[in-house]
Parts: C-alpha cells; sequence; structure tokens
C-alpha cells in the first residue's frame, strides 16, 4: 500500500514535519509532489512516534503547509552505481546532470557507508610519487592515506591539487587502475569549471567522476555531497580494484552547511555554532580512506578547507587535523612571495611516510634527511626572529648560514613551479645538496656514514642551477 | 509490564520508549528486529531513553525493544589477551568472518570463543573454603600469561565439588561450591563483570614503584609510578600516538590494554601490524601476546566509543585481580568527551563550558580513579596504570577536558607543537610538563639507582630552567653578547635537549634506553659541564672548548654507545678529561 501524506505541520529552514505517518523508519527517503507537479526529495532525520521530521534536499523555497503531497519511498538514501559511472557528472545528490540520462546500476549502496573493521584494513605503505619536492620528501603521501591541504581563500591549493592528480597520474602510465573523484561543496562556479578543464587538458577526464554542488546549490544536498562521492569511490576501489584519488573541496562549505542545518534542526551548538557531532561527522566522510584485504584498489583522499582568517585552530581545519593523517598547510607569505607550490612546511606532516619511504621504497637516506631538514628550517625560523629585532648583520656566522640556508630552500626546494615534476631521486639529492650550506657539525639528525656519503665540502660543487627553469637562467645571464 | 516493548522515537543514536516501566537505568536492551545493542540512559514516567550502540538508519516506531535484565557487561575469560574488540567487547576478527570487511549491524557474536579447548589445572579440592576473588584454577592463555580463574567477587562458599585437569570449554563447569545458604554456584572459565563498575579489592598500595618505560624524558624527569595516571595532551602532529605506541611496546607492564578510543582505522592497522611483528625483548615473544586492543574507530558508532574506555578498563582490572601490572593506554579521552557531549546534546541536556554536560568532570575522576596498585582480594600484587592521551582543540590547554583531566591525574607529559615542528620527538615540553610521583618514587630510585641518580635529574632540570630564562635574552640580543659561563649553559642545555631529552623510536639502540643508560647519560653531560665550568673560571674562552667537538659527541652519545656496552661511557668521560686536559696544559 502506498500511501501519500497530504500537507505538512511546521516548516521550518529546510526542514518540514508531517504528522500521523504510520511505518517511518529512520533516515528513509521521501518524494515530496507539489502541487505545480515537481517533485523534492527529502530523508527523515528525527521521528517521535508519528511525527516525523523531513530534511528537503532542494530546500522548503514555495512549499506551503497544505501544497504537498509526501510519499515514503521505504528505502535509505542510496546512490546507483555501475562501471559507467566513470567520466560523468552528477549533482551533489547523486543525480546525473550532465544529459546522459540516468546511470543504469550494477548495485545500489546506501551513501553512509558502513564502517570499515579495523581488522580488515591493510596498512597502506605504498607511496604516491606526486612529482613535488616538498610533498615527496617532507610529507609524502601514501596510497589509501587522508592528506588535506590546509588553504585559505585566495590561494593556490587547487592548482596544487590538479598539480598532484596530474604527475600522480604520470607515474602510473602503464597502470590503467587510477581514478579520480571529485566532490565539489559550495565552490565557485570558475572552480568547478577550472577543475574540469584541467582534467581534460592532463587527459584524465574519462577517469574523473564529479560530484557538483556548487556555490548556489541547496546546502542540504551539500551534507550529502562527499558522502555520495565516497559511496563511488569506495565502489571504484574495492569492487573494481582502483585506485581513487577523492579530492573533496571545500570541507568548510560542507561544515558550514552541516551548521546551517544543525541549527535549524535546534539543536545545541558547540564551539563556534557547529554542531557538537562535528567530529564524528568529518571522521565518518575522512575514515572512507584506506584499503582493505582482498581487493587491490585503494581510496586516497586530498580534502581541501580554506581556513576562516587562516587561523589553523577554527574547528574546521583543527577536527580534521585530528581525524586525517597529516596536513599539507599553505602559507599566505610564501604565496606573497611568489613561491609556487606555498607549502608551508614546518605544521606540514605525514604520518603514514614513516613506513612507506626508505629501503625498498623511495632511498634508505630519505628519513633522515626529511628529519635534518626539518630541524635545520626550524633554526632558520629562530635565527630570522632573531635577525628582525638586531638585525642580520649582527648574526653570529651560524646564524647567518641558517639564514642563507634559508633563503636557498625557500627558493630551490619549496618553489618548484606548476609545471616541474620532480623524481624522489632528484628531490633526495636537491636537498642534500641544500643542507651541505651549512656547517656539518650543525648536522645532528644524520649520522656521519650517510654524510661521509652525501655531504658536499666543496662549496665550488653546490650548485642549483639544473633546478632552475630556463628562463630564469636566462634572465640572469642578461 | 505491557505486553512488548516498543520505540516511540529516534533522533541519531538516541531511541525512545513510551511509557514502559520494565527497564532500569543501564541496563543493556536489544532493539529492533536486528537486535542491535542498546543500553538505557534515562527514565522517567512517560519516557526511557536508550542510546544505540549501532546506526539506527532503518529503525521504525513500533519495532520491539527487548530487556536483558542485566547492567552493560563484559565476558570474562581466557581469550582477551592477543584479542581485538570493539568499544562493547566484540571480537572483530569474528566479525570479519561473519561480515566481511565492513561491519554489519547486529552482528551476533560471543566476546569469546566458547569452543576452543583450554588446557586447565584445578587448584582447589573438595572442602576448601573460597571467597570472592580467590583463585581456583589456571591455564597458559598465552605463551607469556598464564590466565587465573578467580572466584567472583560476590560469591563465596565451601569447594563441593572438582573436575579433573584437563581441556576444557569456556562454559564447562570446573568447580561447584556452596555458599552459607546452601546454595551451589557453578564455577566456569569465564564470569561477566558490569563496565561502568569498578571491580573490588582488598586494599590500595602507595604509588612507589616506577612504571619503567625506558623513554629517557618520561623515567628521569617525569616519572609515572605503577598504579599512577598521567595525560599526553597535545594538538594534532605532535606525538600522542607515537608516545602512547612507544609506551605500550616498552613500559614494564605485564599486560598492555590499548583502547583506541575515536582514532583512526590506519592507526589501529598499524599497532596490528608492528605489535605482531615486533618480539618483547623481556619474553622473546611477540608483542600481541601481551596485548589486548580495543578499536572503535571515529566511523564506528559514537555510542560505543563512550563505552569502549569502560570495556577497556574492566579487562585492566580483571587481569591486576590475577596478580598482574595492567597499563590502560586511552586514545584519545577527548573523543570520549566528545562522545559524552554528543549524546548531552541529543538527550537536550543543559550544556556546561562548550557544550560539555555537566558531569565531564564526574565522569573523569571516575574514569581516573580507578587506577592504582592494590593487594587483590586474593593476596596478590597488581595495578592498574591510565595513560590518557588528550586531544585539545585548537592545541589550547585552557579547554575543559584538559583542564579538567589535569585536576584528576598526577603526571602531566604535556606536547608542545613547536618541539614538535622542529622533530624533537618525544615532543614533550620540559617546562609545561609536571609530576607528582617525586616524592612517592624518589626512594625506589635511591635505593635502586643511588643518590647520584636524583642528583643529576636534579642538576639537569635547573640547567634547563636557566636555559629557558636565558633565551629570553638571547631573543632581544643574541647570544653573543652573554659571558662565557651563561654561554656555557646554553650549550650544555643543547646537549641536554640534543642528546638526552630527544629520543629516537626508530633507531633500535634508543627506542628504549635502560635506567642505567640515562644515568651514565645525565652523568657524562654534567661531567663536561663542571670541568668546563673550572677552565672558564681560569679565563680560558669557551670557544676553544666548543671547538674540541665534545658537545657534539654528547649529542651522538644514544647511538654511538650500545645499550650493552654502558662501560664504553667510562671512555666517554676519559675522552672529555684528556680533551681539556690539553686546554689547560
Amino acid at each position: 500500500m502506498i500511501l501519500d501524506y497530504v500537507g505538512v505541520k511546521e516548516i521550518n529552514g529546510s526542514l518540514i514535519v508531517l504528522d500521523d505517518v504510520e511505518g517511518a523508519s529512520f533516515e528513509e527517503m521521501v518524494d515530496i509532489r507539489l502541487d505545480n507537479g515537481t517533485i523534492r526529495h527529502g530523508r527523515i532525520v528525527q521521528i517521535e512516534g508519528k511525527r516525523v521530521v523531513v530534511q528537503v534536499f532542494e530546500g522548503t523555497k514555495s512549499i506551503s503547509l497544505d501544497n504537498t503531497r509526501t510519499r515514503l519511498k521505504a528505502r535509505p538514501m542510496e546512490l546507483a552505481l555501475s562501471p559507467e559511472i566513470l567520466g560523468r557528472v552528477f549533482s551533489g545528490a547523486g543525480d546525473p546532470i550532465d544529459g546522459f540520462g540516468a546511470v543504469y546500476p550494477e548495485k545500489r549502496a546506501n551513501i553512509n557507508g558502513t564502517p570499515m573493521n579495523p581488522v580488515s584494513r591493510i596498512y597502506p605503505r605504498n607511496y604516491i610519487n606526486t612529482g613535488i619536492s616538498t610533498i615527496d620528501t617532507l610529507m609524502t603521501l601514501i596510497r589509501g592515506q587522508k592528506l588535506p591541504i590546509f588553504s585559505g581563500s585566495g590561494m593556490k591549493h587547487n592548482e596544487l591539487a590538479v598539480q598532484i592528480v596530474r604527475q600522480a597520474k604520470i607515474s602510473d602510465t602503464e597502470d590503467n587502475n587510477f581514478c579520480v573523484v571529485f566532490a565539489a561543496m559550495g565552490v565557485k562556479n570558475d572552480v568547478a569549471d577550472y577543475f574540469r578543464r584541467s582534467f581534460d587538458e592532463s587527459g584524465v577526464l574519462s577517469r574523473v567522476v564529479m560530484f557538483l554542488n556548487l556555490a548556489n546549490d541547496p546546502i542540504i544536498e551539500r551534507t550529502l555531497t562527499p558522502r555520495c562521492a565516497l559511496t563511488a569511490a569506495e565502489y571504484l576501489a574495492f569492487e573494481l580494484n582502483m585506485h581513487v584519488l577523492v579530492i573533496m573541496t571545500d570541507m568548510t562549505s560542507y561544515a558550514e552547511a552541516l551548521r546551517e542545518f544543525s541549527s535549524s534542526k535546534g539543536e545545541i551548538p558547540g564551539r563556534k555554532g557547529f554542531p557538537g557531532y562535528l567530529y564524528s561527522d568529518l571522521a565518518s566522510l575522512y575514515e572512507r580512506a584506506g584499503m582493505v584485504k582482498g581487493s587491490t584498489g585503494s581510496v586516497t583522499q586530498i580534502p581541501i578547507l580554506t581556513m576562516p582568517n587562516d587561523d589553523i585552530t577554527h574547528p574546521v581545519p583543527d577536527l580534521t587535523g585530528y581525524i586525517t593523517e597529516g596536513q599539507i598547510v599553505l602559507d599566505r607569505q610564501l604565496e606573497g612571495q611568489g613561491l609556487y607550490p606555498p607549502v608551508s612546511v614546518l605544521p606540514s606532516l605525514s604520518r603514514l611516510m614513516k613506513d612507506g619511504i626508505g629501503e625498498g621504497y623511495t632511498r634508505s637516506d630519505h628519513q633522515p634527511l626529511a628529519n635534518q631538514l626539518f630541524a635545520a628550517y626550524a633554526r632558520v625560523q629562530d635565527a630570522r626572529s632573531l635577525a628582525s629585532v638586531i638585525g642580520e648583520e649582527e648574526l653570529s656566522p651560524t646564524d647567518k648560514k641558517y639564514m642563507q640556508f634559508g633563503k636557498l630552500f625557500e627558493q630551490y626546494f619549496v618553489n618548484q613551479g606548476y609545471t616541474e615534476n620532480r623524481t624522489v631521486e632528484q628531490s633526495i639529492d636537491l636537498g642534500w645538496k641544500l643542507l651541505s650550506t651549512l656547517p656539518r657539525t650543525e648536522l645532528d639528525r644524520v649520522d656521519d656514514a650517510l654524510l661521509d656519503e652525501h655531504y658536499i665540502d666543496d662549496p665550488e660543487l653546490i650548485s642549483f642551477d639544473v633546478f632552475r627553469s630556463a628562463a630564469d637562467q636566462k634572465e640572469d645571464e642578461d | 509490564m505491557t505486553d512488548k516493548d516498543v520505540i516511540f522515537g529516534i533522533n541519531g543514536p538516541v531511541v525512545t520508549v513510551k511509557n514502559t516501566r520494565s527497564f532500569s537505568m543501564m541496563e543493556m536492551v536489544y532493539v529492533g528486529e536486528s537486535r542491535l545493542v542498546g543500553e538505557i540512559i534515562g527514565i522517567n514516567d512517560e519516557f526511557t531513553t536508550v542510546q544505540v550502540y549501532e546506526e539506527t538508519t532503518g529503525l521504525k516506531p513500533g519495532d520491539p525493544i527487548y530487556g536483558t535484565g542485566e547492567p552493560m557487561n563484559v565476558l570474562l575469560g581466557p581469550g582477551i589477551i592477543d584479542n581485538i574488540f570493539d568499544g562493547i567487547e566484540r571480537p572483530l576478527k569474528a566479525i570479519e568472518e561473519l561480515s566481511g570487511s565492513f561491519i554489519s549491524r547486529g552482528a551476533s557474536v560471543s566476546s569469546l570463543d566458547l569452543n576452543r579447548y583450554w588446557n586447565v589445572k584445578i587448584k582447589v579440592k573438595v572442602g576448601d573454603k573460597l571467597s570472592g576473588g580467590q583463585i581456583y584454577a589456571s591455564c597458559p592463555e598465552t605463551a607469556v600469561i598464564e590466565h587465573r580463574f578467580m572466584v567472583p567477587p560476590t560469591l563465596s562458599g565451601t569447594v563441593t565439588r572438582v573436575e579433573p585437569n584437563g581441556k576444557y570449554k569456556l562454559k564447562d563447569t570446573i568447580v561447584v561450591i556452596k555458599d552459607e545458604k546452601g546454595e551451589e554456584h557453578d564455577l566456569t572459565l569465564c564470569q561477566q563483570w558490569p563496565i561502568r563498575q569498578a571491580r573490588p579489592n582488598a586494599e590500595r598500595l602507595p604509588a612507589d614503584i616506577p612504571l619503567i618505560t625506558g623513554q629517557r624524558v618520561m623515567d628521569t624527569m617525569f616519572p609515572i609510578a605503577k598504579g599512577g595516571t598521567a595525560a599526553i595532551p597535545g594538538g594534532f602532529g605532535t606525538g600522542k600516538t607515537m608516545n602512547q605506541h612507544q609506551l605500550a611496546k616498552w613500559c614494564d607492564a605485564d599486560i598492555i590494554v590499548y583502547v583506541g578510543c575515536g582514532e583512526r582505522g590506519n592507526e589501529m592497522s598499524q599497532v596490528l601490524d608492528e605489535f605482531s611483528e615486533l618480539i618483547d625483548p623481556k619474553s622473546g615473544r611477540p608483542m600481541t601476546d601481551r596485548t589486548v586492543l580495543i578499536a572503535n574507530t571515529s566511523n564506528m558508532p559514537v555510542a560505543a566509543r563512550e563505552a569502549s574506555i569502560y570495556t577497556g578498563l574492566t579487562l585492566a582490572e580483571y587481569y591486576r585481580d590475577m596478580g598482574y601490572h595492567v597499563a590502560i593506554m586511552a586514545d584519545s579521552t577527548s573523543r570520549w568527551a566528545e562522545a559524552l557531549r554528543e549524546i548531552s546534546g541529543r538527550l537536550e541536556e543543559m550544556p556546561a563550558e562548550e557544550g560539555f554536560p555537566a558531569y565531564l568532570p564526574s565522569r573523569l575522576s571516575e574514569f581516573y580513579e580507578r587506577a592504582g596498585r592494590i593487594k587483590t582480594l586474593s593476596g596478590s600484587e597488581g595495578s592498574v596504570t591510565i595513560i590518557g592521551a588528550v586531544s585539545p582543540q585548537g592545541s589550547d590547554f585552557s579547554e575543559p577536558v584538559t583542564q579538567n583531566t589535569k585536576r584528576f591525574t598526577r603526571c602531566f607529559w604535556a606536547l608542545d607543537k613547536s618541539l614538535a615542528y622542529a622533530r624533537h620527538y618525544p615532543a614533550i615540553n620540559w617546562m609545561d610538563s609536571y609530576s607528582e610521583y617525586f616524592t612517592d618514587l624518589d626512594p625506589w630510585f635511591r635505593n635502586n639507582l643511588g643518590e647520584d641518580f636524583i642528583k643529576y635529574r636534579n642538576k639537569i632540570t635547573a640547567l634547563l630552567h636557566e636555559e629557558s630564562a636565558l633565551m629570553e635574552i638571547v631573543k632581544l640580543i643574541g647570544s653573543d653578547v652573554l659571558p662565557d659561563d651563561q654561554k656555557l649553559v646554553i650549550e650544555t642545555a643543547k646537549a641536554i635537549r640534543v642528546g638526552f631529552l630527544q629520543q629516537n623510536a626508530f633507531h633500535p639502540d634508543d627506542t628504549f634506553v635502560p635506567l642505567e643508560k640515562q644515568k651514565l647519560m645525565m652523568k657524562a653531560i654534567l661531567h663536561l659541564y663542571n670541568k668546563s665550568k673550572h677552565i672558564i673560571a681560569a679565563a680560558i674562552p669557551i670557544s676553544r672548548i666548543t671547538e674540541l667537538g665534545l658537545f657534539e659527541r654528547l649529542a651522538k652519545m644514544k647511538y654511538d654507545i650500545p645499550n650493552n656496552k654502558l662501560e664504553m661511557f667510562d671512555d666517554l668521560i676519559k675522552d672529555i678529561d684528556t680533551s681539556l686536559a690539553a686546554l689547560t696544559a
């Protein structure tokens, strides 16, 4: 028996309340037919006896107390999945919007997913070569990891994400198993377009699934977007055995949508008005990265979030950092100096790096080099703050060396350009060259055997020109 | 009582039942046709509130709720060690066999393997009088842990029947006792205990034996006692989990209970991987032979996360009662507090600070007070040490969870972001951290390592504080203008920081350092300091000393001198003497 419920009892923000509903189940989907014939979709978010609260994805605009007929669909929110989803574009709620019609589903999956059994996880160990010195050497991305980019409005996080996709793909040319799931949440039209164009240019568009909820799309849909995307990613990875890179941008917009929804439900707010369950909610997304036994695929996540006011202690970056396995932090000052990618090395981190590098993966001297670079660059900050007080001239000779090291490090190691693709070997060698500009006694994180092998005693032999673009060199000559 | 209790309302993990009198507070219930596990958390004359430990999607008003008449229990018996459970003691390996790589709901599996045979040795005979907590049998549980079967604390009586030694399954009766009222009780290989209730003990013992961790900054600077409590607060990326792992691997407890509470799934699989490969140096067996894992990752249901801490603690107490020293690592208690907050919010309770419920401090104190070194009911000695990680929001230690934890723990290992950024690990800030155990533990250190150990430690602490004050000046005017004796303090403090406090968890010799070596390292550093002080007093510039490269040698002695060749310290000290003698000659 299919029942339509006529009218609603109450409307509040994106929520409607129905009375006298029989047999509703929690998180069940509903269709809401308006008198003018349009259909909206919704989901039951709270039940009290026969009174149910429904979240309307498309918003409650023009719904009145008696112009609707609501029908229960007797199933939770599901996404239609088949190998054909590659290359398709969907709305934030998982409906095709590219004009190629509905997906003929091989299976349907609940978008909430089910938690991965910790026992069934495979500990991620294979690194992804992104071709970016800072990332490969100091915060190596591992297959199955979730490594967010913490950025700010107006910085070059999108370019960085695209460069990672483009270069990670190149290192995998023989491996046909690579694909990208792209989830846009509350991003500007231009940004979505930039990603689409860039994917097209780098020839991966046919291997990209896009879920777009743009800045002017309804916010309830935005809370579904990452879930749809991750359901698709899990299907591609764990059933079709593909290596999936999931890019989710912008997590701050997602969290704000969640806050808007939570406050319209009348929930008790936590920090900065975000709901108390923001951590659990973000975790239910981020934890869907990984690898499981019985499948050769992997889900790697690169969520992008813009830190409001560049504040890393804001709830969204803060909670994200507690869930994800590290972070890549971008820095406005570096960006201001025209360096790209403006990766702020010290607060950036990859937690899975230690087991995915070194002998058998990258190079045996990778970890000690990374430790030493971090330590030396941390020392540079001390020298700089001292120099800002007493002036660079007054610094001790060692501190002066550090000042110089800092400059070279940023100029050649951090600053690499949008098109340059460096091998791990090149990046590590460059790291040793940079360290060789410091006195050997300062390098206390590396043992002597490694220093014997890699430390360049003769300053004449240290040259960075090979890493500079031809244009720069020409400029120097002129 | 109504014929059948049914669901009335659903809001996330909170389910309400209307007009029922059949449940009691904290009773465990099964919800819905798929029998999801839940617990009664609120009762008034109209509504009874249930928190459900699994996803509630698809539940309907009118679905049945079944009571069990018992509070939330765990099953205690052999098979706990070397196992991995979720927050309500469901074995994850068995769930994997049942439902594959993703956890389906309502998975009903016994906590412990009911069909496995254990090689039981009976320790009592007919006619023996037994009281609660006494041991009536034992069996080897793993290669290093002997499982001792204890009379449940609430029972006592005379043994009327005893089975012979041999192989038994978990639910087999091996001993029967008759209590004072003449009632007979079957004793099997297992018992149950409610997770929110501390197990009884005979008396509390003073906390005067250190828990040796092999981590220099912890053992020497901020020691913790067996049966003590410690908090490790730190923002993300400061190494909370890394420290917890190091402690779990190296501390000298007999058994480790590791509770991954609302943390990352990959971290749990790392623990699983690493601990099964890592060999315990004391027993020569894999670490897993003495470890229990409780994994409630952040994407698993939030209510079970709240329970996971108590489940872990109850398991720890059970082994403590057998006479073992148990250490429990809770990573992270902030996630647990957030679970409290989340459920409190669903119950529409009045929030206190930052949305946390007003009962947060009392829950935290209840939790940490279950630690302690005790005399068990059977007269042996055991302890539970609690080491809780705290993840302060925005790395701000003034937030409620950190502040309240600080009040109830006696050891505070504050992790510091700037140290972590400089890759100084463990990133325990020596200025902000503290331990209240010094007075309790100093006699032990004095007896086992001599008066020198305490003297060295105090001197090192003093030098670090002096350096910190000097750095204020250096930040303003640079180090060049300082007089030589102060420069020496700075050089020495640097050697302490780099050579002593910094410890490399990935280096085979440095990952665990015995106390004796810790003492000799301090001795070497202070020896150089004292000698140099005299030389500087003789108006020889400090640059002459630093040129000798002695401070660099101190920084690398942790690698250069293996743990089993401590006599090499004598050579080091001799070298220091000869090098310095050349200056004054």
